[in-house]
C-alpha cells in the first residue's frame, strides 16, 4: 500500500513472548516480545524510532518506552479492544510512509492468567453513559453480547450450536500442529464434547469460548525498500480498513450487521484485492461466533455459510489454533498478525499453508465494537 | 443495587417511579432513541421531549446466564434485546419465559428498585400481567 509520501511498508520482524502460564510480569513478557521481534528483523532496540502498544499502565506507548529505555519519535496507544493492532498496522504504515519513523514496534503482552486478573464482567465500565441501563441486567461483558449475537445469527439461518462447534473443533486441530499452542498436545475435540460442554451464556459453553493465557508478541515495521535488505522476506502491508460502531448493548439495530463489512470492504479496495484471492486467513476468536460472523462480513463465506466454510477446510482459518485453542492473553488481535506473517514466510511447519502468498488479518473488539483488517502479502 | 441517575436521564428514571416507560424524542426528526443522551444521534439538537413508549416488543435476541459476573447476582436469568414498537432496542430481562426466543412478542413489566423506582423487565405477550 502506497501511503500519502508514497512509500511502502512492509512487517520485517515478527515474534511471541513467553506464551500460556508463564509466571512472569508483563513487563518481562513484553521485553521479550520486542527483542525477539527485533532479532527476527535482524534490528535492535536502537533502530526503534516508534512504539505503538496498550494494556500497559494508563500512559502505554511512554511507560514501555520508559521501560525499554527508548525515546521514540512517534507513539500510538488509541484502544479499542483485541482489533487495536491491526489499527496500529495502518497508523504505524501512515507513519513510516509520512517520515515521521523508520522503524515501528507494535507489542502487547499480558500475564493475565498469571495473575488470575480476568474475571466474568472484565471490561464492563461502570462509568459509561449507557451503563445506568445494561448493569441493573448483569451482563457477562463482553460474552452476554455475544451470545446475544449467538443465538440471533442461529434463528436467522435455521443452524444449529453444532454449527458453531464446528470452529473449535478446528482450531483444535490446528492447535495440534502448533507446538507453541496451549491445545498443542489435547486430543482432537469433538462437536459433542463442545455441546455437552458447562453452559456459561447460552448459546455459548465453555469450549466455545476463548482462551485465559499469558502470551503476547510483536512486529515490526518499515519501508519495503528498507526491508529488502534485511534478514527475512518482507511481508508488504496491501491494505488496511477500520469501522467502529458501538458500545452499548442495545445500540446496534442488527447484532448481525457489523462493522467487519465496512472494515474489510476498504482494506481489500485499499489493497485491489477481493475475497477470493485470499489465501490464509486469521480472524479474531474470542467465541466461537466471531468466526463466521467475520467470515460473512469479510466477503469470504455467503450469509449463513461461515460454519460451512470451516467445516470444509477450503481456505485456512486460524492455522495457529486461535484465540480458542492456541493462546488468548486478553487481547489476540497482535498474534493473529504473527501468525499471517509466518504463513506468508514459509515458517510454520506442520501447520504451513503451501504457496500462501496473501494474508488477511482481521481483528474485533469489545463487544464487536470496532474492526479492522489488515491485509498482507509476499514481496512480489 | 440502585442504578445511577445524572442530570440527562433523570426524567427516564423518575418516570419508573410511576411504572411508566418513556423514550426520549427529537421533535425534527420525529424519531425515539435509547438510552437517553444529550443530544438527537440524528441531528445533534439538545431539547429532546419524553413520550410514553407502548410497552409492546419483539424478542430480539436473548442469553441464559448461568454463571454470576459478580457476587450477589444469582444466576440463571434470561437476559435480552427486545426492539420496542416504536423501534429502539432495550437491554433487558426477560421473565415468566421458560422458553425464550428470538421474535417471540412481549410485554413490559416491572421490578421493584430499593428506592422507589423499577426496573423494565418483559413476560411473553400470551402471560397474564401481575
Amino acid at each position: 500500500m502506497t501511503g500519502a509520501a508514497g512509500g511502502a511498508v512492509a512487517i520485517v520482524g515478527a515474534a511471541e513472548c513467553d506464551l500460556g502460564a508463564t509466571g512472569r510480569t508483563t513487563a518481562e513478557l513484553q521485553s521479550q516480545a520486542v527483542t525477539r521481534a527485533l532479532a527476527d528483523a535482524g534490528l535492535e532496540l536502537r533502530h526503534v524510532d516508534g512504539l505503538a502498544t496498550n494494556g500497559f499502565g494508563r500512559f502505554p506507548a511512554t511507560q514501555l518506552a520508559d521501560y525499554l529505555g527508548l525515546r521514540p519519535a512517534w507513539s500510538e496507544s488509541t484502544f479499542a479492544g483485541g482489533a487495536v493492532f491491526e489499527m496500529y498496522v495502518a497508523r504505524a504504515a501512515q507513519a513510516v510512509a509520512a517520515g515521521q519513523a523508520t522503524t515501528v514496534v507494535i507489542s502487547y503482552a499480558s500475564n493475565q492468567r498469571t495473575a488470575r486478573s480476568r474475571t466474568l464482567a472484565a471490561g464492563a465500565d461502570a462509568g459509561l453513559p449507557e451503563a445506568q441501563f445494561e448493569a441493573p441486567y448483569h451482563p457477562l461483558y463482553p460474552m452476554s453480547f455475544y451470545a446475544m449475537a449467538a443465538h440471533r445469527y442461529l434463528h436467522r439461518y435455521g443452524l444449529s450450536r453444532a454449527d458453531l462447534a464446528e470452529v473449535a473443533v478446528a482450531a483444535r486441530e490446528w492447535a495440534r500442529l502448533n507446538p507453541k499452542a496451549w491445545h498443542h498436545d489435547s486430543p482432537p475435540l469433538t462437536v459433542d464434547e463442545v455441546l455437552s460442554a458447562p453452559m456459561v451464556s447460552s448459546p455459548l459453553s465453555t469450549l466455545d469460548s476463548c482462551l485465559v493465557t499469558d502470551g503476547g508478541g510483536a512486529v515490526v515495521l518499515t519501508s519495503l525498500e528498507r526491508a529488502r535488505d534485511l534478514p527475512k522476506p518482507p511481508v508488504a502491508v496491501l491494505g488496511y480498513g477500520e469501522a467502529t460502531s458501538h458500545t452499548a448493548m442495545a445500540t446496534p439495530p442488527d447484532l448481525l450487521d457489523t462493522g467487519a463489512a465496512d472494515a474489510g470492504r476498504r482494506a481489500f479496495a485499499a489493497a485491489g484485492l477481493t475475497p477470493g484471492d485470499i489465501d490464509v486467513a486469521q480472524v479474531y476468536d474470542a467465541f466461537t461466533i466471531s468466526v463466521p460472523l467475520a467470515l460473512e462480513a469479510l466477503g469470504l463465506a455467503e450469509p449463513g455459510a461461515g460454519p460451512e466454510l470451516v467445516r470444509s477446510r477450503r481456505l485456512p482459518i486460524n492455522t495457529s489454533g486461535g484465540g480458542l485453542a492456541y493462546c488468548h492473553p486478553g487481547q489476540f488481535g497482535i498474534l493473529l498478525l504473527v501468525e499471517a506473517v509466518r504463513q506468508l514466510r514459509g515458517e510454520c511447519g506442520e501447520r504451513q499453508v503451501a504457496g500462501a502468498r496473501t494474508a488477511l488479518v482481521h481483528g474485533t473488539g469489545g463487544i464487536l465494537s470496532s474492526h479492522a483488517t489488515v491485509i498482507l502479502g509476499v514481496d512480489a | 443495587m440502585t442504578p445511577p441517575v445524572d442530570e440527562v436521564t433523570r426524567p427516564w428514571w423518575d418516570a419508573t417511579r410511576e411504572r411508566r416507560l418513556v423514550l426520549q424524542w427529537c421533535p425534527d426528526c420525529e424519531q425515539p432513541q435509547h438510552y437517553p443522551r444529550a443530544l438527537c444521534v440524528r441531528c445533534g439538537r439538545a431539547d429532546l421531549t419524553w413520550r410514553p413508549a407502548s410497552g409492546r416488543a419483539i424478542v430480539d435476541s436473548f442469553t441464559v446466564v448461568h454463571r454470576a459476573p459478580e457476587p450477589g447476582v444469582e444466576p440463571r436469568y434470561v437476559l435480552a434485546r427486545v426492539r420496542l414498537d416504536e423501534g429502539p432496542v432495550l437491554l433487558t430481562h426477560l421473565e415468566r419465559c421458560p422458553e425464550p426466543r428470538c421474535d417471540l412478542p412481549v410485554m413490559l413489566d416491572w421490578r421493584p428498585l430499593d428506592d422507589g423506582r423499577h426496573l423494565p423487565i418483559f413476560i411473553p405477550q400470551s402471560v397474564e400481567p401481575r
